[in-house]
């Protein structure tokens, strides 16, 4: 069988966080927002666990066990944010959340 | 793997992500993460993290996202006309994302990333495995898994305080 | 100069320190402790001062006492410290200031009994007295300076005491700001002596100015010297700055006896006398000062003879005395300028106390014409009156007698003198002795002019305001004893003690004979007489004739009363132009350029941030897209290496 090269694993993962860092600048509901988030995360991870196997250690892997962790951290806070925001606002529309504004 | 087999895996992984990105309703953006989150559990596995793998899909898409699929309907969002974000925006948007790629293309498509045998080499049998992450994980990353366990207790407070409902 | 060396002690410092312990005294503990203990302690520690002066008045020996306080100014050349020494002309100022302050410190405490700032009255004056002591006593010129300036302060301070009144505030700021400009010429002067003196450390101490003087060219000392001098015309308000003296009678009586009369009004005329070896070097400035001394002295006796108001009067007269001094140091005799100061401290000081007793008397009235007759009522006070006004005339037997005689015999026959000198002098002396007794003619003889209330009133003063009345009459009597001409008796020990501090000049180069020095003091006593003899028929005998001839002279009477219109002059010529450039200034430049600079830029800073914070749209996304161009540029700049 001939071997996929790294190269390919690296694209791959460059596409999907490009589709991602769209989605995040292009999608109006936050919580679509959130979760082209977390595909660009994902993105991420596929490019750590395709260096792990090319470079022959388990680093990658212990890196990608820490970014699902922070991720589920960051899900559970980020989504109660939306919540309580929600409560407030009564949208989840990231135009209309604009009181940072000058 | 063969080359084949990595291009049909590749393809319906950019198909499910554009599914993300481009549904109009929330629930089916949240399906299609599950499934893109699916398609890189198998893409682990083919490159020997089962271990990683799996967690993928438990925690991952069986977690988190059941916690998505639980505010969504919460929130009881609908379909919204004005899903995607205005013409101009859209366009920047879409260009300098593309310009983006390109830019990644450009230096991730150079040879002679990483040393050694790489891909082609094999790896020990536990690589991947329990056992093997488990023992890196607790030698040299034992400081990062102690701040790491501190940091989700905090984040369960947060998420706990945030979510509370204020006594009116 | 001294050829014997000076005696290193340590309490010279107290002469000084003790009323500074007094200014402390009646700051903090004064308002809690009351009248009583101030009415103690400011006194006292002038006092105590005196006795310390009289400690080292007894130790004095030819090479002098010299203290070195503490290190000062160490900047690169400038080694100035804080020494004081007593030698023979300082230690007749520190017995002066502190003898007289005594006194007039006791007179205070009954003169300002009633009055509500007690305490801020003793603490300013204790503070005269710091600052005067300190100027004596000063080694080097920037110390002396530092008391001239501190005297200064507290002139103005103890002018402007009543400082509710408008008038008696503008006085004191008059005094001040026509002292600064006196102080602006002093301090020229130094700085071109200090620039002069040559190169290597020194502090402008008196002995290092003394020793290198000589190397100074002429030119240079002429014009240090004639700085100097300006500033001393304004500290002793001669022409043309004496302006602010007669407006400083505003101030209490006593601040008058003591301030413009004993001890700050001559501090000029000691500052000459101490750079006496300077001054001997650039014989132009003398000239200068002799002049301009004289011309005061007959100038200021001629707005004398008109006054009205009892203080201003004797404020021309000290005026007048004061150019008497100048004119003798301006001749090189130094020893009688400063043997004429000694005396005038005590009959001018003496005159001030007294007429500050008849104003206390009279309720405040300081009229002369709304006076009179007060012979009988207030007897203690007619008689020391009488007494100053016999000294001041310069009538035979009395302090002032010999320290005028001595100064018109240098003004005669000095080579620096000059028969127009010595006739300005004479024409003073007959001027002073009319406007005098006329005073006196006019405010305790006759038959009294007052209201019914204040006749009522009338009341001699008590004992703390007449026993230094007392004192200083006794002093004006005897202190001329020291210094009696060169033949008489024990002849003129007052110069001799002075002859390690002035050398040769002390006992001056002149040797009149005897037939010139009788001639002139004749002459002296002669014009004191017909000056007597004019009041007596003008006040007394015929007192309608004074009437009856400004009536027939209105032109020189109305120019002579309103006292040549000097102020009106000076207020046209310099003090409209100075308020209008500082008005221009004020709006102009002040308000419209800085303040419009500054808040322009505030304005600037405030609408381009205006500009600016439109990048904070508040929509997230935004920012995100920002993020992407960011992470784009440095993606590109990488490729592009």
């Amino acid at each position: 069988m001939t071997v996929v090269p790294i190269n390919w694993y690296l694209i791959l993962g460059a596409v999907l966080f490009t589709i991602g860092v769209i989605g995040v600048l292009v999608r109006r509901n936050v919580i679509v927002i959130f979760m082209s988030i977390e595909l660009m995360l994902n993105a991420v991870n596929l490019v750590f666990v395709a260096l792990s196997r090319q470079l022959h250690v388990m680093d990658g892997q212990v890196v990608v066990f820490f970014v699902m962790t922070v991720a589920a951290a960051e899900a559970a806070v980020g989504l109660a944010i939306i919540i309580s925001t929600f409560r407030n606002r009564e949208t989840v529309n990231a135009d209309e959340l604009n009181l940072l504004r000058w | 793997m063969s080359p084949v087999l990595f291009g049909i895996l590749a393809a319906l992984l950019i198909a499910s992500a554009l599914g993300v990105v481009l549904s109009a309703s929330p629930i089916r953006s949240a399906l299609s993460l599950v499934l893109t989150l699916f398609f890189i559990a198998v893409q682990f596995l083919f490159l020997d993290a089962q271990l990683v793998a799996a967690l993928q899909v438990v925690v991952y898409a069986g977690a988190i996202m059941v916690l998505f699929l639980f505010v969504i309907m919460l929130l009881n969002l609908q379909e919204e006309p004005q899903a995607i974000a205005r013409l101009g925006q859209r366009a920047a948007a879409v260009f300098l994302g593309s310009l983006f790629l390109l830019a990644a293309v450009h230096f991730l498509a150079k040879p002679g990333i990483g040393a050694g045998t790489g891909m082609a080499g094999a790896v020990p049998a536990t690589f991947g495995s329990t056992e093997l992450l488990a023992e890196t994980l607790f030698t040299r990353f034992l400081f990062a898994f102690e701040i790491t366990s501190v940091l989700l207790l905090v984040a369960v407070i947060g998420a706990v305080v945030l979510a509370k409902k204020t006594l009116t | 100069m001294h050829a014997a060396a000076a005696t290193h002690v340590s309490y010279l410092w107290l002469i000084p320190a003790l009323p500074a312990l007094g200014v402390l005294f009646n700051i903090f503990l004064g308002p809690r402790l009351g009248k009583g203990a101030v009415s103690v302690v400011a006194p006292g520690v002038v006092g105590g001062a005196f006795i310390v002066g009289c400690y080292a008045f007894m130790q004095l020996h030819d090479g002098g006492l010299v203290q070195n306080v503490y290190p000062w100014i160490h900047a690169g050349t400038l080694q100035v410290d804080v020494n004081f020494r007593i030698d023979a002309l300082s230690a007749v100022m520190v017995l002066i200031v502190s003898g007289v302050g005594f006194l007039i410190h006791v007179y205070s405490v009954g003169y300002m009994a009633e009055d509500p700032s007690f305490v801020r009255y003793f603490v300013y004056l204790n503070l005269f007295t710091f600052a005067m002591l300190t100027l004596v006593l000063a080694d080097n010129l920037p110390l002396l300076f530092v008391g001239w300036e501190g005297v200064g302060l507290c002139s103005y301070l103890l002018i402007g005491f009543w400082y509710d009144k408008e008038a008696n505030a503008s006085a004191g700021k008059k005094a001040f700001v026509v002292n600064r400009i006196g102080d602006a010429a002093f301090l020229l002067g130094m700085f071109l002596l200090f620039w002069n003196l040559g190169t290597g450390a020194h502090g402008l101490s008196f002995g290092e100015i003394a020793a290198h003087a000589k190397k100074i060219p002429i030119d240079t000392v002429t014009t240090i010297t004639l700085l100097l001098f300006i500033g001393a015309t304004g500290k002793s308000a001669q022409l043309p700055l004496y302006v602010w003296l007669p407006d400083a009678m505003a101030g209490p009586t006593p601040v008058s006896a003591l301030i413009h009369a004993a001890t700050m009004v001559t501090a000029g005329i000691y500052m000459i006398a101490r750079l006496n070896f300077l001054f001997i070097l650039a014989p132009t400035t003398l000239a200068v000062v002799a002049t301009v001394g004289a011309l005061t002295a007959a100038f200021a006796a001629t707005i004398g003879v008109l006054q009205t108001d009892i203080k201003k009067v004797l404020a021309y007269s000290t005026v007048s005395q004061l150019g008497y001094m100048f004119l003798a140091v301006g001749v090189g005799a130094f020893g009688a300028g400063v043997f004429h100061l000694m005396t005038h401290a005590f009959f001018k000081g003496l005159l001030f106390l007294g007429s500050g007793s008849v104003i206390h008397g009279m309720s405040g009235e300081q009229d002369m014409r709304k006076m009179g007759g007060l012979r009988t009522r207030m007897p203690i006070t007619f008689a020391t009156f009488f007494v100053g006004t016999w000294a001041i005339s310069g009538l035979p037997g009395f302090a002032g007698f010999f320290s005028k005689d001595a100064i018109l015999a240098e003004a005669f026959g000095s080579p620096n003198g000059s028969v127009w000198l010595w006739a300005l002098g004479v024409a003073s002396a007959g001027l002073t002795s009319f406007y005098m007794f006329r005073l006196l003619f006019l405010t305790f003889f006759g038959d009294c002019r007052a209201d019914e209330h204040t006749q009522h009133h009338l009341h001699e003063s008590p004992p703390s305001m007449t026993m230094p009345l007392i004192v200083l009459a006794i002093l004006s009597v005897v202190g001329g004893y020291v210094g009696l001409p060169e033949h008489w008796l024990w002849g003129n020990r007052f110069f001799v003690f002075l002859e390690p501090v002035f050398g040769a000049p002390a006992k001056e180069a002149v040797h009149l004979s005897a037939a010139t020095e009788y001639a002139l003091m004749g002459t002296s006593v002669l014009v004191a007489l017909i000056g007597l003899g004019v009041a007596y028929v003008f006040y007394i005998a015929r007192p309608e004739l004074p009437e009856s001839l400004a009536k027939r002279l209105p032109g020189a009477y109305d120019l002579i009363f309103n006292k040549y219109y000097v102020d009106e002059v000076y207020d046209f010529v310099f003090v409209r132009p100075t308020v209008a450039i500082s008005t221009w200034l004020w709006r102009v430049v002040d308000a419209g350029m800085i303040d419009g600079l500054v808040n322009g830029t505030a304005e600037a800073v405030g609408a381009n941030s205006g500009l600016w914070r439109r990048l904070q749209t508040g929509n997230v996304q935004h920012y995100a897209l920002s993020m992407l161009l960011g992470a784009l540029a440095i993606l590109g700049y990488y490729a592009w290496r």
